[in-house]
């Protein structure tokens, strides 16, 4: 069984590396000029007056496949949470006796808890002007959060995170960019069609639908990941 | 001066790749992971990629590490109780 595994990951590797080898050559120069895709993109990208090209490409041009990307994060939360249930027996729940902590990690565990919100939702409003947006943020933002466990305990951090909330966020950022795609196929006659006023390049209100999407996108990815970590947390607390 | 940063970045991703794989403690290997993903966030940037450069830092220097570390608690203590307890209702 062990040889049979070796010889399935070295048939891989060498069919890898091989297809890698004969690729290579035909790949362009470092530095060259000539960049068809990324013509294209940034034309695109200023005629719906979104700074960030990135994100014109992400939420615009492909926003069907963010959809599907969207999705996956959403099934595979869901997922990890159906798996991470407590059991029957896992009824017993032991508070973490809250260890010593330096008063120093306390105050840095607290400051940075109010920056690393403030900056998380920050990339998530500047999604469609500066590099990031809904996931990058949304995960800075939900993981930030976790600090008030670093610093504080756990009681803390169950008290400013109301998980019944976080559940019906995440399902309606799912449900918001469904929506905003199905608003599109109404309004301009197919779906995920960047329908809204574009607005002025590099102004707050611009990008139409990108920066609308990557708000519904951090809401369900910042919520995803603390409902993702509260299963974890809790799989460490229960007694058995 | 931006190529040498480059070259820098990918010669610091394969030395901590290879560091992670190396490591065969769990506990160890994590923190070392966790630095591999803070490298490559490093290694995108300066291949001119800050979108990628924020997911990386955020999903493979936080969320991974800390998940795995989670998931590594609960086994051990799965493992420490007596057998005959596990599996009861």
């Amino acid at each position: 069984m062990k040889r049979l595994r070796w010889l399935v990951c070295w048939f891989g590797i060498c069919t890898f590396g091989i297809l890698l080898i004969f690729a290579i050559p035909g790949l362009p120069p470092v530095g060259d000029v000539s960049h068809p895709y990324r013509d294209l993109a940034v034309r695109a990208a200023v005629e719906h007056a979104t700074a960030n090209t990135v994100a014109s490409v992400n939420f615009d041009t492909r926003a069907f496949d963010t959809l599907g990307e969207e999705a996956i994060f959403f099934t595979a939360v869901l997922g990890a949470i159906a798996l991470l249930r407590p059991a029957r027996h896992e009824k017993d729940r032991r508070l973490p006796h809250s260890g010593r902590v330096l008063a120093s990690t306390r105050l840095a565990g607290y400051v940075f808890l109010g920056i690393t919100t403030v900056v998380g939702w920050d990339v998530v409003a500047h999604g469609h002007l500066t590099p990031g947006g809904g996931f990058q943020g949304g995960i800075v933002a939900g993981s930030g959060l976790h600090l008030a466990y670093v610093a504080g305990n756990y009681s803390v951090l169950q008290r400013i995170r109301p998980l019944r909330l976080l559940e019906i966020g995440e399902a309606a950022g799912v449900v918001g960019f469904i929506g905003i795609g199905l608003a599109g196929l109404v309004c301009a006659g197919s779906f995920l069609t960047n329908f809204v006023p574009m607005g002025i390049l590099g102004g707050f209100l611009s990008g139409g639908t990108v920066a609308l999407l990557n708000a519904v996108v951090g809401l369900e990815v910042g919520c995803g990941v603390v409902m993702l970590l509260s299963r974890f947390l809790e799989q460490d607390l229960v007694m058995t | 001066m931006a190529d040498v940063l480059m070259v820098g970045a990918l010669l610091l991703t394969a030395a901590t790749g290879t560091v992670t794989v190396l490591t065969r403690e769990p506990r160890a290997q994590l923190m070392v992971l966790s630095s591999f993903g803070l490298v490559m966030s490093l290694a995108f940037l300066t291949l001119q990629a800050p979108d990628v450069a924020l997911s990386q830092l955020a999903v493979g220097s936080i969320v991974v590490p800390l998940m795995t570390l989670l998931a590594l608690r609960v086994i051990e203590r799965h493992s420490r109780e007596s057998p005959t307890k596990r599996g009861k209702p």
